[in-house]
């Protein structure tokens, strides 16, 4: 597979099961998840509703709920699960490679 | 004296100072300790709404037994404490859906407090999610309880909570035709608009079932259980909210200026679900109510003195609203530590080449 478009973000295990981690790359904010059977998902990092960090937030099985405003997503596809957030967030491809998280953003 | 509305050239202002919809300052918390925080339960809520429950049960058998008596009067004013002042918040927690960790019983608790509390559901939710985007900035936060200069008189109305129900059921009529006010479409998107319609002509229909029943019974018996307590146990929710924020900074980034944490004792904490930790409350919204003496333990050290009681903080409130009366200009300074916490919330690192 070519690495074009891929970045490399952070190590592996420097993400707990069902947790999120912030990355930013130039101006771009990404919200980086590994769920509870250790896999790895990466979506937009600012909140659709309101320009808040999700990787401030929660993770509860596949739902990232925003720190602010109670904004929940589903991380694996993106989708607004219900008010106040009413916009889906970007997804992006991720793989690990060497134990480094990489995401396919252009 | 400034304009408070949402549609007047404040809101245009606060934005043009990036004031709205910005980063505040968060005291600095492990990730970790913050993960623990932030966990739901469902144990505490449905203890604390079991009790809460039994205690409007009880002062409202009180009330019936003492029907056609002069202990009605006390009775009353038992039931009607009991039944408005824990319902705001109530309403506010499930808002936020923090309460419980079932999603389902946020949401039946929301619906019922709301009711009590006489403020639609889904103008409420999208207007407090305001009220936490750009808290106490002129012109953006719909929900500023004393302006510069203060009103007496709305604060007096709504200690019976008179000013916001006229508000609020005029708002109900003009929802369940089918229309909304120009604020509300400042800070709630058109796809919600037909849950706010539906909810007013449901409350529409409790009404007029309670009017019905007066009827029926050839008595206004019905009205003081469902009603009128609203507004004659509103005075405990307008005590414990005054606290929150009045005669603080305005405009400003940082909830440390803006609100107030004052210690209160186990009753009142009770029937506040524990918003008197308030700065904790806007600093870090997604942390429950039962969490929050702890995340106070983890901050404190970041943040202005708590007030030690409702006294210490009202012995400042009331003398800075008669200042304010008189000199708009005028707020309290709150003090800040010098003191920082170990760092680091989130992950931030340069990619890699």
């Amino acid at each position: 597979m070519s690495n074009a478009g891929w970045i490399e973000t952070c190590r592996a295990d420097e993400i707990d099961e069902e947790d999120v981690l912030r990355f930013d790359h130039g101006s771009l904010t990404l919200a980086i998840y590994r769920s509870a059977d250790g896999k790895y998902y990466a979506t937009d990092g600012l909140c659709t509703h309101e320009q808040v960090h999700l990787a401030d937030g929660l993770v509860m099985g596949d739902i990232i709920e925003c720190p602010m405003h109670n904004g929940r997503f589903d991380y694996r596809t993106g989708e607004a699960k219900g008010a106040p957030v009413c916009v889906n967030l970007k997804t992006y491809p991720v793989k690990v490679e060497g134990g480094r998280v990489l995401v396919q953003i252009g | 004296m400034r304009d408070y509305s949402l549609t007047g050239p404040e809101n245009a202002a606060a934005r043009a100072k990036g004031l709205a919809s910005a980063e505040w300052y968060r005291c600095a918390i492990p990730r970790k300790r913050m993960k623990e925080l932030m966990q739901r339960r469902d144990g505490p809520a449905i203890r604390d709404t079991i009790t809460w429950f039994a205690a409007i049960i009880g002062s409202g058998a009180l009330l019936y037994l003492a029907w056609g008596t002069w202990w009605a009067v006390p009775a009353f004013l038992l039931y009607s404490v009991i039944y408005a002042g824990p319902s705001d918040s109530r309403w506010h927690e499930c808002g936020h859906g923090t309460a419980f960790k079932t999603r389902w019983m946020n949401d039946v608790l929301y619906q019922i407090a709301s009711f009590m509390v006489v403020r639609e559901p889904t103008s409420w939710r999208w207007s407090h999610a305001r009220h936490h985007t750009d808290t106490i900035i002129v012109g953006r936060d719909p929900e500023i309880a004393a302006t510069r200069p203060p009103s007496f008189l709305t604060l007096a109305l709504n200690a019976l909570h008179i000013k916001n129900t006229i508000a609020e059921l005029r708002r109900v009529v003009l929802h369940s035709l089918g229309r909304m006010t120009e604020a509300e479409k400042d800070y709630i998107p058109e796809s919600e608009y037909p849950k706010v319609f539906r909810a007013a002509r449901a409350w529409l229909a409790v009404y007029l079932a309670v009017i019905a029943a007066c009827f029926a019974m050839g008595s206004v018996m019905p009205l003081f259980f469902i009603g009128l307590p609203s507004l004659f146990g509103a005075w405990l929710h307008l005590f414990f909210g005054l606290t929150q924020h009045a005669g603080l900074a305005e405009d400003t980034l940082d909830h440390r200026l803006n609100s107030r944490t004052v210690y209160m004792n186990p009753v009142f904490r009770f029937m506040y679900w524990n918003m008197n930790y308030h700065i904790e409350h806007h600093m870090f919204p997604m942390v429950p109510y039962h969490a929050l003496p702890a995340l106070h333990e983890a901050i404190k050290a970041d943040t202005p003195p708590p007030y030690p009681s409702c006294w210490a903080a009202y012995r400042e409130i009331i003398p800075t609203l008669l200042r304010q009366a008189k000199d708009p200009t005028y707020f309290v300074r709150r003090p800040l530590p010098g003191a920082q916490l170990e760092p680091s919330t989130s992950f931030a690192a340069a990619p890699a080449a």
